[in-house]
Formats: C-alpha cells, sequence, structure tokens
C-alpha cells in the first residue's frame, strides 16, 4: 500500500455539507491538544503522537515514504 | 480620499411626533439603516408591513467596509428586488489563490458547479449596497424612513418597546409592537437595555486600504502567508467596483493605529506590495482588531437584535454582513406571521435558534482561520508553516490551508421547525437545507432560475415527468392548499408540459433540479418563505403538507 495524500478525513457518523469541515475540525483538535503546553512539552506530545499514530498505521513501507517526504525540503 | 463614490446625502424630515407634540405608535421599528437593517425593512414591507426605519445618520456607510457579498446573500437581496444592481456593478469572482512566501500553494473555486444563477461572490463597496437598498426602500409605500434620529433610549413592557429619539428639532417618545435593533456590533441599544454579549478579542491589528489604480491582475482573491514584501505577516488583495483594490495588511498587536494610518507609513508597504511604481491613489485607510462573540438570546421579549448587534466574527471568510442579512432573511417571515397572528410568538425563538446555530458556525470558522493565518504559539506556527510547505504538492495538506473559509449558507438540520424525513433520499436538499439553484422554463414567464420563483411564502414543489398528465384530483388538492390562512403555493417541476388548472409549471430544462433533489415522480418538497427546505416526501400528501405548515410556523 503506497502512502495516501489524498484528502482522507472523516469522522464516522458525521453528515459534512462544506468539504473544508473534516479537516478543519481535524485541525482544530490538533492544535487544541498542544494548548497551554511549553515548547518542550508540544515537542513532546508530537513524538508521542507520531509513535501512537505509527504503530495505528503498522505497513513499515508506509512509513518509510511518509518520513522521507516529511524530511524533503526541511 | 474617497474619490470614486459621490456620497448621497438623505433628508431630514421634522417627524410628526414633534411637529404635533405627541408621541407616535408603530406596529414595528426597525433602528439602524445598514445592510441588515434595511434589508429586514424592505422584507417586512414587501410583505405587505407598514415598517419605520430611524437611523442616527444621513448617508451611506463612510469607506467600503464589507466589500464580500456571497451567493447566498445575493440571492436574499435578489428576492429583496436588488441583486441584479449589485452583481452588475459588483466583481464578481469564484477563484481565491493562496500564495506562501514567494509560491502560489493552493487555489480554490467557490462555484465549482454549473447551472447556478449568482457566482460565489462579488467584491463591491458596502455604500453601494446601501446605496441600492435604499432605492429599493423608496419604492415601497408603506416602508417610511427617518433620518438623523438618534435612539437616546429604550425600554420596553409586555407588549411595547419605548424609544426615546433624538432629532435636530428635540426629542420625542415612540412606542412600537416590535423593535428591531440592527444598530452594528456596538450596539447602544443593547448597552441601553442591559444584555451582554459574549466572546473574545483577537490581540491583533490589520491594516485595511482602498486603493485606486489601473491594475491588470485577474479579479481573484490573493491571499499571501509571509510574503517578501511584507514578512512575517498575512496579506490580502481584493479587487472592487470602479478600479478599487481592497489590501489588507496583518500589523500584530503591537502596532500604533494612529502611525499605521499615516499616508507616509501606508504608500511604501503599498509600493512594497505592487513592485513597481505604477500610479496609485489612497482612497481609504482604516486599522481594526476584531472579536468574536454573540448575545446569548437575539430575541428578547419585543425586541429583536439581528447582524452585528447581535453576533461578531473576525473579517476572515466575509461571515459579517453576509450572515446579518441572512438574519433579515429568517427573521422577516417569522415576525410577519407572529403580527398577523397565524403563529404565537414562541416563532421567534426558532430565529435565535436557527440564526445562534449559524452564528456559532459563523465565529467557528472564522476563529479557525484567524488561528492558521496568525498562529498564537510556537507550535502552532510551525503546524500551520508544515501545512503550507507540503501543499504545493500534497492535496490532502492544501485541504487544511485556511485562509478564511468564505461564507456559505447553514444547514438547520437540527431545528424544530423541519419534519424529519419518513422516506429516503440521497444529496444535500436535506430538512433545514437552503435550497440550491437551477435553471429553469417557467409557464408563467419570469425568471429562468428556480430560486427566483422560490420565496416570500410557503411553496411546494412537486414534480411529474410530464406536467400535462398530471392527474385532476392530483391538480386540485394542490390547489386547495392555497385555500388557507397560511397559504401554500404549488409549484409544478416536470421535464415537459404544463399543469393542469393553471398551476405554475417549471420546467427542469437541464435535469438539475432532478440531480440536486434527488427526484422521483411524485417527490414534493414544502419550502419555507426564505427558500429553505421545510419538509419533503416521495408522494403527495395533502394531510401531510399541512401537518408540517404548521411544525414550520410553531402551530403544530
Amino acid at each position: 500500500m503506497a502512502l495516501n495524500t489524498q484528502t482522507n478525513l472523516f469522522e464516522p457518523g458525521k453528515r459534512y455539507f462544506r468539504a473544508f469541515s473534516p479537516g478543519d475540525d481535524f485541525y482544530e483538535a490538533l492544535i487544541d491538544t498542544h494548548r497551554d503546553l511549553s515548547d518542550e512539552q508540544s515537542a513532546m506530545v508530537n513524538a508521542r503522537l507520531i509513535l501512537l499514530l505509527a504503530n495505528h498505521i503498522g505497513d513499515i513501507s508506509v512509513l518509510r515514504e511518509a518520513m522521507q517526504i516529511a524530511r524533503e525540503g526541511v | 480620499m474617497l474619490s470614486t463614490f459621490q456620497y448621497p446625502k438623505f433628508e431630514y424630515i421634522r417627524p410628526p411626533e414633534i411637529a404635533e407634540g405627541r408621541d407616535g405608535h408603530y406596529p414595528v421599528i426597525i433602528v439602524g439603516a445598514g445592510p441588515v437593517g434595511l434589508t429586514t425593512a424592505i422584507d417586512l414591507a414587501q410583505q405587505g408591513q407598514k415598517v419605520l426605519l430611524v437611523d442616527n445618520d444621513d448617508t451611506v456607510s463612510l469607506g467600503s467596509r464589507g466589500v464580500c457579498y456571497a451567493k447566498r446573500a445575493l440571492e436574499v437581496l435578489d428576492r429583496l428586488g436588488c441583486g441584479e444592481e449589485m452583481v452588475a456593478k459588483g466583481v464578481s469572482w469564484n477563484v481565491g489563490r493562496t500564495f506562501f512566501r514567494e509560491e502560489e500553494v493552493f487555489s480554490f473555486n467557490l462555484c465549482p458547479e454549473p447551472d447556478h444563477h449568482r457566482p460565489g461572490m462579488i467584491n463591491l463597496q458596502q455604500y453601494y449596497l446601501e446605496d441600492y437598498l435604499v432605492k429599493r426602500a423608496r419604492q415601497l409605500p408603506n416602508l417610511e424612513m427617518r433620518f438623523k434620529h438618534n435612539v437616546i433610549g429604550v425600554t420596553q413592557g409586555e407588549h411595547v418597546a419605548t424609544l426615546r429619539v433624538e432629532t435636530p428639532d428635540g426629542a420625542c417618545t415612540l412606542t412600537t409592537d416590535w423593535l428591531v435593533v440592527a444598530d452594528g456590533a456596538r450596539s447602544p441599544i443593547r448597552t441601553m437595555l442591559g444584555l451582554d454579549i459574549e466572546g473574545k478579542i483577537f490581540m491583533d491589528r490589520f491594516l485595511i486600504a482602498d486603493v485606486v489604480m489601473k491594475a491588470e491582475y485577474p479579479t481573484e482573491r490573493w491571499f499571501w502567508f509571509d510574503p517578501p514584501f511584507h514578512p512575517n505577516q498575512s496579506v490580502l488583495l481584493h479587487r472592487q467596483a470602479d478600479n478599487v483594490w481592497r489590501i489588507d495588511f496583518q500589523l500584530g498587536w503591537g502596532a500604533d493605529p494612529e502611525t499605521e494610518k499615516k499616508p507616509e507609513n501606508v504608500i511604501p508597504r503599498i509600493k512594497a506590495m505592487l513592485g513597481d511604481n505604477r500610479e496609485f491613489e489612497l482612497e481609504w485607510v482604516s486599522v481594526y482588531t476584531f472579536q468574536c462573540r454573540r448575545m446569548n438570546s437575539f430575541n428578547h421579549g419585543r425586541v429583536l437584535f439581528v447582524g452585528d448587534a447581535a453576533h461578531q466574527v473576525s473579517p476572515f471568510g466575509a461571515r459579517g454582513a453576509n450572515s446579518g442579512i441572512q438574519d433579515a432573511d429568517n427573521l422577516a417571515w417569522k415576525l410577519k406571521l407572529v403580527m398577523d397572528g397565524k403563529a404565537p410568538a414562541t416563532l421567534l425563538d426558532t430565529y435565535t435558534d436557527e440564526r445562534g446555530f449559524a452564528a456559532d458556525e459563523n465565529i467557528m470558522n472564522s476563529t479557525r482561520s484567524t488561528d492558521f493565518i496568525t498562529p498564537k504559539s510556537a507550535v502552532s506556527k510551525t503546524f500551520r508553516n508544515a501545512v503550507l510547505g507540503l501543499a504545493e504538492h500534497y492535496p490532502f495538506a492544501r485541504a487544511l490551508v485556511n485562509s478564511g473559509r468564505l461564507s456559505v449558507p447553514s444547514f438547520f438540520t437540527d431545528s424544530c421547525l423541519n419534519t424529519p424525513d419518513a422516506d429516503t433520499f440521497s444529496g444535500d436538499m436535506v430538512p433545514g437545507a437552503p435550497m440550491d439553484d437551477a435553471p429553469v422554463v417557467a409557464s408563467s414567464g419570469g425568471s429562468e432560475w428556480l430560486l427566483g420563483h422560490l420565496g416570500d411564502c410557503f411553496q411546494v414543489l412537486h414534480y411529474v415527468e410530464d406536467a400535462d398528465a398530471l392527474p385532476p384530483a392530483t391538480a386540485q388538492a394542490l390547489a386547495a392548499l392555497a385555500d388557507a390562512p397560511i397559504p401554500v403555493e404549488t409549484l409544478v417541476v416536470a421535464n415537459r408540459g404544463a399543469a393542469p388548472g393553471g398551476l405554475k409549471t417549471l420546467l427542469d430544462t437541464h435535469a438539475r433540479i432532478k440531480a440536486r433533489y434527488d427526484l422521483e415522480p411524485g417527490t414534493t418538497y414544502l419550502a419555507r418563505p426564505d427558500q429553505h427546505v421545510a419538509a419533503r416526501w416521495r408522494n403527495f400528501d395533502a394531510a401531510a403538507i399541512r401537518a408540517a405548515v404548521a411544525r414550520a410556523t410553531c402551530n403544530a
């Protein structure tokens, strides 16, 4: 399976009438996760988040592709 | 400054209350002749209601202010007879482009679907909108406008609200059965009544400049994150009518408004942005901050709040005037039914329910845009720049770029006025949905668009393939719906033919109504006077329609 870079966010059972809504729902939740944290704490939250999501994805070839893209251009 | 527009001066007329030394009583008084007050006044007057509109000034909006009018607001203005002028004078656009530093990372099209009458958005200076609305208001003999009338006191009892109004000839007292408050974000009347509005102020300042220049940029919305000519901040460029361009520079909270407004400080910013020596003239400059807040309830006894007086959002997304115009659209038919004794006053609670829901949605979307455009923490800025960096090559990241989610109408899916679906439908035209437009040919002539035939009363859309073949008994039952205290007009939607008994027939020439409303022969929709779906069925059932009208008017 290749890394999916198309829009893919949704919440089960939720009806969306606007294409931008699911992405904005996610982004707000992501930023809220960091509310009132120090930069150091935020870095730790991000690291833990990546580890949790990586395990959920499981397929290491997909993760390698994502890691490569993430590193490009930084 | 302000060379492209000639400001009208509206005549002050000494009110009869002062001339005759008495108090005055009116069934409905609207305070504030901005876009929202005027829209509400015109809507009520168009329904035959006698209306008094008062304003403390005697001209239109100073400066361009609200410049983006969305498709849904234009559809409301069409219903009120001003949409055509707006679109003819305004600059229609659908495409927005977003740049990060020097690269374009994202573009969007507000109206990717064909066969809608109105564009996604037009840009037009607010003073034109107000000018057109005043002209329209003057055509309505039962709508009286009084300028230079400043409300200095308001009280309300169980049955009337009482206003103390100051004019150039002194003060007088007016009473009214219903008071509609459209006196803007600072709403003096809200303060006089001791009512709260809650929310938050955003710690940022923006410089807004209207510039007159000849430029060959396309009519698109251009938004820059961190451009080389204005590092670490955002910039927005928009074209308006008369070669006026709106430029919006983010300044940061530390900026001094008075210093920033000085031409010697504004002009270099614009020159850096234009990047050449083209000639331009500054027409209007302002520095603003903003708040996102709303009143808990928009209706308080005899007093109803509309527009900025009831709720405010950040300007990203053009959700201010556009939502205010939709407030008027939602309120006017409800208030008229209550005033006519055809619906209980609880119908006005649904104005708060529905428009409060819309206000929450507007505040949520504009707050999200604000948080993306002006990140509040280092990690938030890192995520924002990561999204912008990925957006050029990866579609998922483009969807996350938020330079303003432009005003679109709310779907009132949880409104108590809806009759829930008992039958199965696909598509978005659910009960509570703002109704989609489509091209039509009408047996009666007139508009070539569906929405041109919708609004101002309850209506049934009944679909058959061949209108000639509509059974006479069905035609009779449909026609009989008009004969009720709250009449229901019938529109037969068909592929061909003309319905018997003189029922208005709309031919679905492009099959867009069929597709957008998921029509099958027999499908019947009930539309509210504000062009929202109230109910729908797979078969025509007059009793079900009457019950749905009762439900949609709090008469159930």
